[in-house]
């Protein structure tokens, strides 16, 4: 490509960041030293072309080391990676962690999503000066959360939870940040080797290889190994497991459909960008198991013949990222990942690829452009990723949680497995049960088990505590009132209720939170979140937010009647006519808002 | 095993589907679009352009599939054996009314073809989310994933400033409904420039150079590519732009003349606008099979010298 790269040139820790993911320019087209030899060379086509990949990386690099992307920067990085500059804004712009103007080196980024603002009030408009409001942090456990980036040559991220006012004051005034403290209350029920899914929380250490084998790790992909890749799809299906992350599709189906493609370069992506309000159940596997989804993704990748891996990981989460790092070297360097894994002639590896703020990015094709270079849109299905995905080429998605079930499926075969659970949801789950209860956190149950079971294993509701509602599912979930404690939390019986179990969000709400707020802060999420790319979620989530607004003033009146018929219209062209599950669920939770508990009926 | 003979020739083969009730046959690779049109199905389109690969943003096309949870967009969707399609349902006609009332409300669509027509069909009113803000941020700063709370009282638009920066053509973006078509033209289906890109998210995504900078300053190589496939009148023509300003711009008197472009040994076809005998723009035929609509600076905005009435000394 002919780029045309305006006269700002990059700092020498620009570049010097830049360096630090690409290696030192090689040549003077690529942005390296003018010399008479290298003006004479110039290379373009394919081989630049696989470079676009590496954008995201790059991007990251100059973030965390100056704070903020310069046009200096981006011209350098379009040398580099023969990207035009436009594109690279593009790109950079589309990410809430990046930013393209000048800031300060440190940023303090505060949750102002559902459950810290109902536990604690941090609101948008009240915080300190300095501080950037922040969607959902996945912290909902320890609410209110904090996340602080310090920039620098180390850069440094901490989750911070709970953080009080004072510690934000401090920190937005410059305070170095502490180091995270060990979670103690991730998964109350754990340490727990009973438990299924969450055996190794808080009993293994998340950094020792030793430690996950002592405690049956790598059991299932040796078994994996030993049964054959057909066999590994055929107990997966026999399961009954459906996907963990929302949709709820069936694994085995999916998987087959893959291992099924004439295709045979293939990409397995683990989708670890939660960013799904209220929920934080794979942030908790990610911390306290990381090698267990080294595991779980061999033996998917093997059971669908995929060669090489991503975890796609949202940037909010600092010590996923080192305990998974961690997790995938140190598997490579014993050969649980690489060429001939144990011995059994299979070759996979892993590259974990860290997301820059964007929820959009948790929906399966928008991963693939994000992955790609490219600003994370989601794109038009068919085709589906099981045909054409990652790379355009037949792609596996799995949810975390998702993944880890596989786990106990080849340990005990798909049968045993779908003898836990109802007729229609089989096996574990586990529930982020956050807001008003006493020990909120992930919970590992049975499928089968009721909201109100649910809510007593956190301890039952804060003392004093009146429910006003619970969210289930998060904020492409719904309410349900206080009469509705008796749910069964199964995929069927919530879809006879209308409504949806999602992520696995529990959000208790008592008689002290404001639904109205909790409801506009829902809409000014999905506004923010949207992509931008079809009309009905652009505008649509804009003018839902419009009439909320309205609808806060005019409850009661004749105008409300209005706002609240268009609250429906609008619901159904972002159901019926958006590209992507974001715009089709962004109505949901008001919609049940309003007709489960009658907020706004006057 | 059956002996196939290669040629080379992709032969289409003939597909079966079922439009409103209506048995039709299609050729494989078709979209729902050109079958439904074929068949004398009024489908509106807004981000559709004739060459250029849909982007199928707007949604203003959809139609009810059977089988299908949500409406599915008729203008990138191929047909399948067997797909029972309804183009004008109570469905699609929602999702039609509300698409233009969306749009309506938050661009400038008054240079857009046929959306009067289609808001009287559709029973769209724009004007029901509340009178229109045109008080803005700077849209080129907006911040990503950061929004002021709206009060309600008007409808939040794209309105912003008219992008004047060089003597070619004009951008306002205030007329723009994001069909990318623009971004595809200048990149990698057309141009290969690279010169614009879609920057930001959500409601403030905007088409945009890096870093907002003139054009001038931009890889634009002023080839007009993207003003011949933007379908709202946000990239116009100077020329155009000003004849509008002054009221003197009269579409229906000007006359459209095909000619080859005397510049090169290319030989594009263009097609010269002319109103009181003078050349107010120039576009290329979007069917021709070498240039697709797509010309050079010298093809589309090389015309002055035919017009020049002052005479040297």
């Amino acid at each position: 490509m002919d780029l045309k790269i305006a006269s700002a040139s990059a700092s020498a820790d620009e570049r010097s960041a830049v360096d630090s993911l690409l290696g030192v320019a090689p040549e003077t087209f690529q942005g390296g030293e003018r010399n008479l030899e290298g003006l004479r060379v110039a290379r373009g086509g394919e081989s630049l072309r696989e470079l676009r990949p590496l954008l995201l990386p790059t991007l990251h690099k100059v973030n965390d080391r100056i704070g903020h992307i310069s046009r200096g920067a981006i011209n350098y990085i379009s040398q580099r990676l023969d990207v035009a500059p436009a594109e690279i804004y593009g790109v950079a712009t589309f990410y809430a962690l990046f930013e393209t103007r000048e800031r300060p080196p440190t940023q303090v980024h505060v949750c102002v999503d559902l459950a810290c603002r109902a536990m604690s009030g941090c609101k948008e408009d009240d915080l300190p000066e300095g501080a950037v409001a922040s969607p959902c942090l996945g912290a909902c456990e320890r609410a209110p959360a904090v996340l602080v980036i310090e920039t620098g040559v180390q850069v440094r991220s901490q989750l911070l939870a709970p953080a009080s006012r004072k510690q934000i004051d401090e920190l937005v005034a410059g305070k170095h940040a502490p180091d995270e403290q060990p979670i103690a209350h991730g998964a109350p029920q754990t340490p727990n080797k009973d438990l299924v899914l969450l055996s190794r929380i808080g009993v293994v250490d998340p950094l020792s290889i030793d430690d996950y084998i002592a405690n049956d790790g790598f059991n299932a992909l040796k078994k994996a190994f030993k049964i054959g890749a057909d066999q590994v799809v055929a107990e997966v299906a026999t399961s009954g497991l459906v996907g963990r992350g929302g949709a709820a599709f069936p694994t085995g189906r999916k998987w087959a459909a893959v291992a099924a493609q004439p295709i045979k370069t293939r990409y397995l992506v683990c989708n670890a960008d939660e960013s799904e309000p209220g929920t934080f159940k794979d942030r908790v596997l990610l911390e306290g198991d990381p090698f267990a989804l080294v595991e779980a993704m061999t033996i998917a990748a093997f059971a669908t013949g995929c060669q090489h891996g991503y975890i796609y990981l949202r940037g909010e989460y600092p010590r996923a990222m080192r305990n998974l790092t961690n997790a995938v070297e140190v598997s490579r360097r014993k050969n649980y990942l690489g060429e001939n894994i144990l011995n059994s002639g299979f070759n996979f590896d892993i590259t974990i690829f860290k997301g820059a703020g964007a929820y959009i990015c948790g929906e399966e094709t928008a991963i693939f452009n994000s992955i790609e270079g490219y600003r994370g849109e989601p794109r038009n299905k068919p085709p589906f990723p099981v045909e054409v995905g990652l790379f355009g080429k037949p792609t596996v998605v799995n949810n975390v949680e998702t993944l880890f079930n596989i786990l106990p499926i080849i340990d005990n075969t798909g049968e045993k497995y779908a003898a836990w659970g109802s007729t229609g949801s089989k096996g574990k789950k586990l529930f982020c049960v956050s807001g008003a209860v006493e020990k909120p956190g992930v919970y590992e149950v049975t499928f089968g088990a009721t909201l109100r079971q649910l809510i007593d294993l956190a301890g039952g509701l804060k003392r004093g505590s009146k429910i006003q509602a619970v969210l289930l599912g998060g904020a492409a979930g719904g309410f349900v009132g206080p009469q509705e404690l008796d749910l069964e939390l199964t995929l069927e019986a919530a879809q006879q209720a209308g409504t949806t179990l999602g992520s696995g969000v529990i959000m208790v709400l008592d008689e002290t939170v404001d639904m109205v707020d909790q409801l506009q802060r829902i809409a000014a999420f999905f506004r923010d979140e949207s992509c931008g790319q079809c009309v009905p979620c652009r505008v649509g989530t804009v003018r839902q937010q419009e009439a909320l607004a309205r609808l806060v003033e005019s409850t009661g009146t004749d105008r409300a009647k209005v706002d609240l018929q268009l609250l429906r219209d609008l619901g159904q062209v972002m159901r019926d006519a958006s590209i992507c599950g974001l715009g089709q669920t962004a109505h949901n939770a008001i919609d049940s808002a309003l007709t489960r508990l009658k907020v706004f009926s006057a | 095993m059956t002996a196939q003979v290669t040629t080379g020739l992709k032969v289409r083969k003939s597909i079966e589907l079922t439009i409103d009730g209506q048995k039709v046959t299609a050729l494989e690779g078709a979209t729902l679009l050109e079958v439904c049109r074929a068949n004398g199905k009024e489908i509106p389109t807004l981000c559709y352009g004739d060459t250029i690969t849909p982007k199928n943003a707007c949604r203003v096309c959809m139609v009810e599939l059977e089988g299908s949870r949500t409406l599915v967009p008729s203008c990138s969707r191929k047909v399948e054996p067997g797909m029972a399609v309804k183009t004008d349902t109570e469905r699609t006609r929602h999702s039609r009314k509300l698409v233009l009332e969306l749009l309506g409300s938050s661009v400038d669509l008054s240079l857009t073809k046929n959306v009067e027509k289609w808001n009287d069909n559709y029973g769209a009113n724009p004007t029901r989310f509340g009178a229109p803000s045109f008080h803005h941020d700077d849209r080129d700063n907006a911040v990503t994933g950061h929004h002021h709370q709206p009060d309600g009282k008007t409808a939040e638009t794209v309105h912003q400033p008219v992008k004047i920066d060089n003597v070619l053509y004009v951008r306002d973006y205030s007329k723009c409904i994001l069909c990318y078509q623009c971004v595809d033209a200048c990149g990698e289906q057309w141009q290969n420039t690279f010169a614009i890109a879609t920057a930001g998210r959500g409601f403030d995504a905007r088409i945009s150079t890096e870093f907002a900078v003139d054009l001038t300053d931009s890889a634009c190589v002023y080839c007009g590519n993207c003003i011949q496939v933007c379908p709202t009148g946000a990239l116009i023509f100077t020329s155009e732009y000003e004849m509008r300003g002054a009221g003197t711009w009269r579409e229906d008197d000007q006359t459209q003349t095909e000619t080859i472009c005397p510049f090169c040994g290319v030989g594009c076809s263009l097609t010269l606008h002319v109103q009181d005998n003078e050349i107010v723009k120039v576009t290329s035929p979007s069917d021709h099979s070498v240039t697709h609509g797509n010309l050079c600076i010298k093809g589309r905005f090389g015309f002055q010298h035919v017009q020049n009435t002052k005479t040297t000394d």
